[in-house]
């Protein structure tokens, strides 16, 4: 038999314009976990999809056990016990878990469901790999954790032994990462194998035996992580010494810019409250993070204070002004810039051209029309400097329609926008949700760069790393309440993490025991 | 007014609704195939014209064989009904082709066959009955009478009901019904044929062929709407003049108010078609008794004259129709990746 499972030799995948996979070559071995690292970009979907039979490389073959193989198609690859959890989830969200496992792979008798039989077997794999699902569930019901669960049992149901995992964390709480990783480890132990998207290099690190680099769709090379750094991968991976510590300057604090009092948000879900009474001010020259697990009230939050949703009691002022009230438009033109969650449904109009989305904040300034005529000379001008500047890269310049750029680029285009409003405050979420260390360094940078010229950031932050090195200073949210302030030089991951899950809480502690404490 | 009477009349309604249930229980659940395996049907309209039309064809071509006693009156009756679904099916072919194979916009395919339809079936007409006839007369055989079973005919609640509107596309309706649940919720068919209209990519992700599943959904919904169509030819009159009054969009509406699912489809068909006879029943029920006056003399109390709700009662339904679409319309769901590719 042959040490590899699967291997695949010198392919090379072209689309119009882009060469996304240049002469690339992965062996995989028995009973690895085999990390494909790369920045956004890189090739490392396209690499996949073509192992999946989702495109037909160019040029190159692909190996099962030593012999040459055809994949035509996502059965071929089926066939070949080749399974896949896409990065977005190819779930169907009103049918069960059950019924999504068992799609495209029915025990059926003349076309009749045997749904029992398929039940029993879903319960067996997830009793003996540790995946706790609910068969009965509708997927819209249950959290994402809880959907990447079925998705790997979808893979076992099928009885995969190659296991493709596209950034399965991306989406995670860190408990999840780790049982995650957990689960890796039991399935290599099994002799299956694993391949493992990603560009979080802690993780390959922390699971992965051996790691393929891709750089702008060339193969850089495979090494063993045992024998390697993070250092060294990042330098595979990007081309040039990354730096993981951000350098900030000694804080010189200025007026209040965001004075949030009292607010309270109602949740569109439940009867209680997202957020409550949440108070604090941010001032200029300093980041301010607020903290926590997905799902604490953050976001409703942040909705409140940009204006997307209302909130029901509070009270928001800006450099003096109230702005509780006040529209989205009267927000930005007093300087908050805003670098939202959900880059498709709040950063972006997907089907316009990068150069509209680039003066989406500003098409109605002098500077870009008259008369209520846009003028498109100066939109491509203004869109050329900042795809200059930002390093924004995409397949037609000022004209790809926003759609087909990569996440990382797109998120670029965002930051670009919203800082070249010259903000006074920059309400940034998650803005490196999906990047890859070296879009990661520079967004930090430019966060950093507007902290240093005086102006106010509001950063809101699940990844633990981040929240330790980019902030002055970090809230931590907990079911809509703040329950704890932080230096970051002071604290201690741990300790974040305490109050994060709700085991701790600062300002309920101190009055229980009469404000002994402060 | 006797006691009988009212019997007689509520025996009337009764079949009645059912009867124009039947109609639009046939073409909503036509139009959920379609739509479930992410197809927006639009078209049912059109659908139903074509198999209407060919469906009372295939009566006048008949109607010699069974009037000499050559072909038992049912029989005929079952041929025709499959006729017009056949037909029905090829016509949503077009609607397919265009839709799936050439991903054009599916409102747009669906109208252009809604407009289609009728223009086709006047030139058939005229071809087939010769210029101006534009009325193909459906045979007195196509309904199911006591004399079809060798009963005599009794004046009573049960044989109005029974006997009064009574046509072989009924029963059909049920079995059709039950198979098309059973289709969609039992089988992997319907499974897989759900999944597309949610979620096409996680479909093909498990090796799905989701244009053969849309294929199928369109397919079937022209089946359905052909044999619909006839249906509600049968119950609106004596003839077929190249129109099924809208009943296509009314059939949408009920797959709407329905959620898109076989049983509350039947519900709002029964509940749409009730209205319908109550609109035409309303005259004459108002002039039966103080019960009824009640009910339905409370246009006059409104303001609307005598001779208006005659005009009042025939738009009921439609009324009624957007009422409670615009009530229910936030929490109908429709299927995710409908009339997108």
């Amino acid at each position: 038999m042959s040490e590899y499972v699967i291997e695949m030799l010198n392919i090379t995948k072209e689309f119009p314009g882009i060469k996304a996979n240049d002469n690339i070559t992965l062996q995989l071995k028995h009973g690895e976990v085999h990390a494909l690292l790369g920045e956004n970009g890189a090739g490392k979907s396209t690499l996949m999809s073509v192992l999946f039979g989702l495109y037909q490389p160019e040029a190159g073959v692909i190996k099962k056990d030593g012999k040459e193989v055809k994949i035509n198609n996502p059965n071929d690859a089926n066939a070949l016990h080749i399974g896949m959890v896409h990065q977005h989830f190819k779930l169907v969200e009103i049918f069960t878990v059950l019924d999504n496992i068992i799609l495209g792979a029915e025990p059926n008798k003349l076309g009749f469901l045997k749904k029992a039989e398929a039940r029993k077997k879903v319960l067996e794999l997830s009793e003996k790999y540790g995946l706790q699902v609910d068969p009965d569930a509708k997927i819209e019901d249950i959290s994402v954790g809880m959907q990447q669960r079925v998705e790997i049992l979808k893979m076992l149901y099928r009885d995969n032994d190659i296991l493709i995992f596209d950034e399965p964390t991306a989406v995670l709480t860190p408990q999840e990462i780790d049982e995650l990783m957990e689960i890796m480890r039991n399935f290599t132990k099994e002799g299956k194998s694993i391949l493992f998207i990603t560009h979080k290099l802690n993780e390959i690190m922390a699971v992965a035996d051996r790691c393929t680099v891709l750089r702008k769709g060339k193969y850089m090379g495979t090494v063993n992580i045992k024998d390697t750094t993070k250092e060294e991968l990042s330098r595979m991976m990007v081309g040039r010494d990354v730096k993981f510590e951000v350098d900030k300057k000694p804080q010189k604090l200025g007026d209040v810019v965001l004075d949030v009092q009292h607010v309270t948000v109602p949740s569109k879900l439940h009867s209680n409250n997202a957020v409550k009474d949440v108070s604090f001010q941010v001032r200029a020259g300093e980041i301010v993070c607020l903290a926590g697990i997905e799902g604490n009230g953050q976001t409703q939050f942040v909705y409140a204070l940009t204006g997307l949703d209302k909130m029901s009691h509070g009270k928001i002022t800006m450099l003096g002004h109230d702005i509780t009230k006040a529209k989205i438009r009267e927000r930005s033109k007093l300087g908050m810039s805003h670098i939202p969650e959900d880059r498709h449904k709040h950063g972006l109009v997907l089907d316009f051209s990068l150069e509209q989305n680039l003066v989406l904040q500003r098409y109605w300034q002098p500077q870009f029309q008259k008369y209520g005529f846009i003028k498109n000379k100066e939109v491509r001008k203004y869109a050329e400097r900042l795809i200059r500047e930002n390093d924004i890269r995409s397949g037609q310049g000022p004209i790809t329609v926003a759609r087909s750029m990569s996440g990382g680029n797109q998120q670029k285009a965002i930051v670009a926008r919203e800082i070249d409003k010259n903000p006074e405050l920059l309400v940034a979420v998650q803005p490196t949700r999906g990047l890859d260390v070296g879009a990661i360094e520079g967004v930090h940078k430019q966060l950093v760069a507007q902290r240093d010229a005086g102006k106010a950031v509001l950063l809101v932050s699940l990844e633990l790393e981040e929240v330790m090195s980019v902030p002055d200073r970090i809230l931590v949210m907990y079911e809509g309440e703040i329950v704890g302030e932080f230096d970051p030089k002071k604290t201690t991951v741990q300790e974040l993490g305490l109050y994060m899950a709700g085991a701790k809480n600062m300002y309920r502690d101190v009055e229980q025991k009469g404000g002994a404490e402060a | 007014m006797s006691t009988l009477n009212v019997g007689i009349v509520i025996a009337d309604i009764i079949s009645s609704t059912i009867v124009f249930a039947v109609p639009l229980l046939l073409v909503a659940m036509g139009g959920m195939f379609s739509e479930r395996s992410g197809i927006i049907n639009i078209a049912l309209e059109g659908i139903m014209i074509i198999g209407a039309l060919m469906g009372c064809l295939m009566m006048r071509w008949l109607d010699p064989a069974v009037t000499s006693g050559q072909l038992g009156s049912q029989l005929g009756m079952l041929i025709a009904s499959l006729f017009a679904g056949v037909c029905g099916m090829a016509f949503s072919v077009l609607l397919a082709f265009a839709s799936i194979n050439l991903k054009a916009d599916q409102t747009i395919g669906g109208t252009a066959l809604n407009m289609l339809a009728p223009a086709l079936a006047i030139v058939l007409t005229w071809v087939v009955q010769g210029q101006g006839q534009t009325t193909i007369l459906i045979p007195t055989w196509s309904r199911i009478t006591q004399a079809t079973l060798g009963f005599a005919a009794k004046e009573n609640f049960l044989h109005t009901l029974l006997f009064k509107n009574m046509y072989l596309t009924t029963f059909m309706t049920v079995i059709l019904f039950a198979a098309a649940v059973i289709l969609m919720y039992k089988t992997k068919f319907g499974l897989r044929l759900r999944s597309c209209g949610e979620h096409p990519q996680a479909a093909a992700s498990v090796g799905i062929n989701v244009f053969k599943m849309r294929y199928a959904g369109v397919l079937i919904s022209g089946f359905l709407g052909g044999i619909g169509g006839l249906a509600f030819t049968l119950a609106a009159g004596s003839g077929f003049q190249s129109s099924v009054a809208g009943y296509g969009f009314l059939a949408l509406a009920v797959m709407i108010f329905g959620n898109w699912k076989p049983w509350s489809i039947l519900g709002a068909s029964l509940f749409f078609a009730l209205f319908k006879v109550i609109g035409a029943y309303a005259t004459t029920l108002q002039n039966l008794g103080p019960f009824f006056n009640v009910l339905f003399g409370w246009p006059a109390k409104i303001g609307i004259k005598e001779g208006q709700s005659t005009y009042f009662w025939p738009m009921l339904p439609y009324i009624v129709t957007m009422i409670l679409l615009v009530l229910t319309s936030k929490k109908s769901r429709a299927p995710k990746a409908e009339g997108r590719a």
